[in-house]
């Protein structure tokens, strides 16, 4: 069976399984057995079959699990957003179409060699820089939480930081798969260029306090520069200066100090400080509040859930329990309702999409490929731990978005880029596999 | 044929090769870190998880079970009232009596937890707890959408005796307990001032500014149960029964009243030092509640001797009864506010004892177990306020059998201290209590708290038709009486009997 035979066989399978998602959530929902949410995934996979279709002449030979993982993931995402928060499932839903358009286009536009991208690495480099410095510019930046990350232009809003993060990632595959071979014997001289954009990118993020972020690229950065050249010295000292830029940050800004002691020391059984109203609270009242009962909403999922649509975020009196719920916390949501089993799953979803990247990475002929796979695909496993991860105290928690899960536009469409950059590679890799 | 572009160094892709593997197999157990933390909450921390105060979501699975009822014999004194929000149905609590049952049924909110009854009850209200082909139908429902439901709490209390008891109390602090000493069945339970558990969840305010005779006014405190109160001279009851017992007393033991007893080299008085006695004998001495006589009584028996009555009685345990343990408060001997259960006759001034002075506290309900007793032919019944558990398809899933806890005292003692009982409202103390047709034996106290105007005075009686056991037992307490027990308490004591045993009185 042909590739795309295959992906179109699995992209049955993830329709089939998002219909359940889709079906459980609605009939909880209203109370009735209706079919108006096969509509909605109907559209949903419509929209995959395009993509399908756009694949099937520009990527013929491209791993055929990738897309029906991601439109697995993203139905289930969109069901989950259905049920908390229905207004918000519509907008995300046209941004998974958008998405996908964005992807068709990728597709079409570098069908004949992606590896152009290399030749304007520095621009990418730079344009990472421009585009995180963005939402800083006076008139375009937006404060959302206090933090600035977005840019408004009239009604439309975005975060760069998401399409940064893979232009970044185009720089380092370009620029390391050139100097890998001299910075591997140790030539200092060429880390230069690299520290300075890779550097700038830094010194923003942590200016705008986007810790999140900043631990992400920072994550990728080393885990680039140690794929292409193998030196673990490199590794040694760019976890020692995030040990002293860490130890930094904790000195200087209260927030992240605040981070750490929430992840801690959640509960506290007496009265502390609390920052947001400055009198004394238990702390799981306070500036603990939002992982505390999104801990106690993963625990209450237990091993099989509370089923789709039956979970608990509200209380009696129909107020929101955790705040962020279907963005940062939408793991939790999950986590409650389709309990360990259906949390595993999902992790698992990530883990096939881990694992293919990776292979495409090992079975692409060339350094910039293998480089970019690998970071496009590191990326991804860092986003969801770093996330998934703050959400279950495993690591401080910093809010980035669960990847093609979470409520987001900016963060849909960089991940459908991401996707169709992999797809580019996995098809060449095999295409040469093929015709060799 | 793609144009191809081989890797630049050959040997180069292998090591490429094996530096993107261990990147990749870090990738792989980040992902799987992610899997072990989730297992972690959702298996290893959850009971944990699920008993914090602050996890609002088991408070919400609670109100989306539809509790059982709590009913009187004849009236609803809990019920549900559904409310959708948001597309969910929550079962919030009504309580149709108000505050004639507020302190033996409690309440069930979302704001402030729960007490009484719809706390110690929770369990088999809830319908958690069952039995495994029951659990196995919940489970069904649970698939169908169907909220779980819970079992009905049948009570024994008689919610017109509740009214009329309340009523009788008015802005007076105290409580009634009612009891059928036969069975142990409590028929009444009142706490004043009570409050009105509707405004529990939406209307706390209103209960914080319910005024009565007493600061501060507690209206929350079932002060039938969780009342400890000095018991005065009805303590004199459990000193009897411990010196009949002893062998070493009849009724009709004679002493010599100086109006005062002598203790440690001290005169302690009679209540009224103005008019002693001169020689009495037992039957007399608590006819008319000759605090001498109890005290010599006491010195002779010796402290152990009389908790080790009190003890028969129930006291230095929680009463045995459905509502929280918390909410029930064993009586005897206080120490800093802690029970003291003296080793030796000598750390205990036996005398004051003997006539309810000395650190005695005691609550209602302890006192009307100690009536019903004795006029229960010596026979200590458990009581209880549960009759029966019905579950939703209306089968009796537990019936309350009537238990004898002990016999606390011999029946030739229980018949000599009961007549004596009968003469001291016929003709003594308690006078005030007496219902024509009916026999009554009873006691008054009159505990001084030093304070003019702040006496605790107390009724505690049997009632019956004469040639019978005795229907029930009662002990009413008042605070901050001026007068006597016999003035204040026992009047209100023959009006709750009054409407209890006369026919026409519903059942």
């Amino acid at each position: 069976m042909s590739a795309r035979n295959k992906e179109l066989l699995n992209l049955g399978f993830a329709a089939l399984v998002a219909s359940a998602a889709f079906a459980s959530v609605s009939i909880v929902g209203t109370g009735l057995v209706s079919t108006r949410w096969l509509g909605y995934v109907g559209v949903i996979f419509g929209l995959y079959l395009v993509a399908h279709v756009v694949a099937r002449f520009t990527v013929p030979y491209a791993d055929p699990t990738l897309l029906p993982l991601v439109g697995l993931l993203t139905a289930l995402g969109l069901s989950v957003i259905y049920r908390l928060h229905p207004e918000d499932a519509r907008r995300q839903a046209v941004w998974v179409a958008v998405g996908i358009g964005v992807l068709a286009a990728t597709l079409i536009w570098l069908r004949f060699d992606y590896r152009v991208l290399e030749r304007y690495k520095y621009l990418f480099g730079i344009s990472a820089v421009v585009l995180l410095l963005l939402p800083s510019v006076p008139g375009l930046g937006h404060r959302v939480n206090g933090v600035k990350l977005w840019v408004k232009v009239g009604p439309m809003q975005f975060q760069p930081g998401e399409l940064a993060k893979l232009f970044l990632i185009i720089f380092l595959a370009g620029y390391l798969r050139d100097k890998r071979e001299s910075l591997a014997r140790g030539r200092l001289k060429d880390l230069g260029p690299l520290l300075l954009i890779w550097g700038a990118a830094m010194l923003v993020l942590v200016q705008t306090s986007d810790l999140g972020s900043a631990l992400l690229n920072f994550g990728i950065f080393l885990a680039m520069v140690y794929a292409a050249t193998g030196r673990v010295l490199y590794v040694g000292v760019g976890i020692a200066l995030f040990v002293a830029g860490s130890a930094a940050l904790y000195n200087t800004l209260g927030r992240v100090q605040q981070r750490v002691t929430v992840w801690l020391h959640p509960w506290t059984d007496e009265r502390v400080y609390c920052s947001i109203n400055g009198k004394l609270e238990y702390r799981q009242n306070c500036d603990s509040y939002q992982l505390v009962k999104s801990l106690y909403s993963i625990a209450n999922g237990g091993y099989g859930g509370t089923g789709l649509g039956k979970g608990t975020f509200k209380t009696v009196d129909g107020t929101q329990l955790i705040p962020y719920l279907n963005t940062d916390f939408i793991y939790s949501a999950i986590a409650q309702e389709l309990g360990l089993i259906g949390a595993a799953g999902v992790l698992l979803l990530f883990m096939v999409l881990v694992a293919r990247g990776m292979r495409i990475a090992l079975i692409s002929q060339d350094g910039f490929s293998k480089l970019l796979a690998t970071g496009l695909t590191f990326g991804l496993a860092l986003q969801t731990f770093i996330i998934v991860g703050g959400v279950l105290r495993v690591v401080p928690l910093t809010g980035i978005t669960l990847p093609f899960i979470s409520y987001g536009g900016s963060s849909i469409l960089s991940n459908f880029v991401m996707l169709g950059l992999l797809l580019l590679v996995s098809n060449r890799a095999a295409a040469t596999a093929v015709h060799r | 044929m793609l144009p191809l572009r081989r890797c630049t160094v050959e040997n180069g892709g292998a090591r490429l090769n094996r530096q993107i593997t261990r990147v990749a197999g870090l990738a792989m157990g980040l992902m799987i870190a992610l899997v072990v933390a989730t297992t972690y909450w959702q298996t290893w921390a959850r009971p944990a998880l699920a008993e914090r105060q602050d996890n609002e979501i088991q408070r919400v699975a609670q109100f989306q079970i539809k509790r059982g009822l709590i009913l009187s014999p004849a009236r609803v004194l809990a019920r549900n009232k559904e409310r959708r929000v948001q597309s969910r149905t929550f079962y919030f609590r009504r309580y149709p009596q108000g505050r004639l049952t507020a302190h033996v049924v409690g309440y069930s909110t979302a704001a402030r937890s729960r007490t009484g009854l719809e706390r110690s009850l929770n369990p088999i209200l809830t319908g958690s707890g069952r039995s495994l082909s029951s659990l196995v139908d919940q489970s069904l429902d649970k698939l169908n959408g169907k909220p779980i439901v819970g079992d009905t709490a049948v009570t024994t209390l008689d919610v017109n005796g509740q009214r009329t008891a309340l009523d009788a109390l008015g802005t007076r602090c105290g409580a009634i307990v009612v009891l059928d000493p036969r069975t142990g069945r409590v028929r009444v339970m009142v706490s004043s001032p009570s409050y009105n558990p509707n405004d529990v969840e939406t209307n706390f305010g209103r209960i914080l500014k319910i005024k009565a005779d007493c600061t501060p006014a507690s209206p929350l405190l079932n002060r039938a149960s969780q009342g400890l109160y000095p018991p005065g001279s009805t303590f004199k009851v459990v000193t009897a029964s411990a010196a009949l017992d002893s062998g070493r007393y009849t009724p009709a033991s004679t002493f010599v009243d100086p109006g005062y007893c002598t203790v440690y080299g001290k005169h302690v008085n009679n209540f009224d030092t103005s008019r002693p006695f001169g020689t009495v004998s037992l039957a007399t001495a608590l006819q008319f509640s000759v605090n001498s006589v109890f005290c010599n009584i006491g010195l002779e028996l010796g402290a152990r001797r009389i908790v080790k009555q009190a003890k028969a009685f129930g006291f230095y345990e929680p009463p045995p009864l459905e509502t929280p343990e918390s909410e029930r408060l064993p009586s005897g001997l206080y120490r800093n506010g802690e029970l003291y259960d003296p080793k030796r006759d000598r750390n205990v001034d036996a005398g004051r004892m003997a006539f309810g002075q000395e650190r005695l506290l005691v609550t209602p309900l302890q006192m009307a177990m100690v009536a019903g007793t004795i006029g229960n032919g010596g026979i200590l019944m458990r009581p209880f306020v549960v009759k029966k558990i019905v579950t939703p398809n209306s089968k009796v899933r537990d019936h309350t059998r009537p238990t004898k806890i002990r016999r606390a005292v011999s029946p030739a003692t229980a018949r000599d201290v009961g007549e004596m009982m009968v003469r001291a409202v016929q003709a003594g103390t308690g006078t005030a209590a007496q219902i024509p047709g009916l026999r009554i034996g009873g006691k008054t106290g009159t505990a001084e708290t030093g304070i003019g105007g702040s006496n605790v005075t107390w009724f505690i009686a049997f009632a019956g038709i004469d040639g019978q056991k005795p229907e029930l037992a009662i002990a009413v307490v008042l605070q901050n009486q001026s007068l006597t027990g016999g003035a204040t308490a026992a009047p209100i004591a023959r009006l709750v009997m009054q409407a209890l045993l006369t026919p026409t009185a519903n059942p």
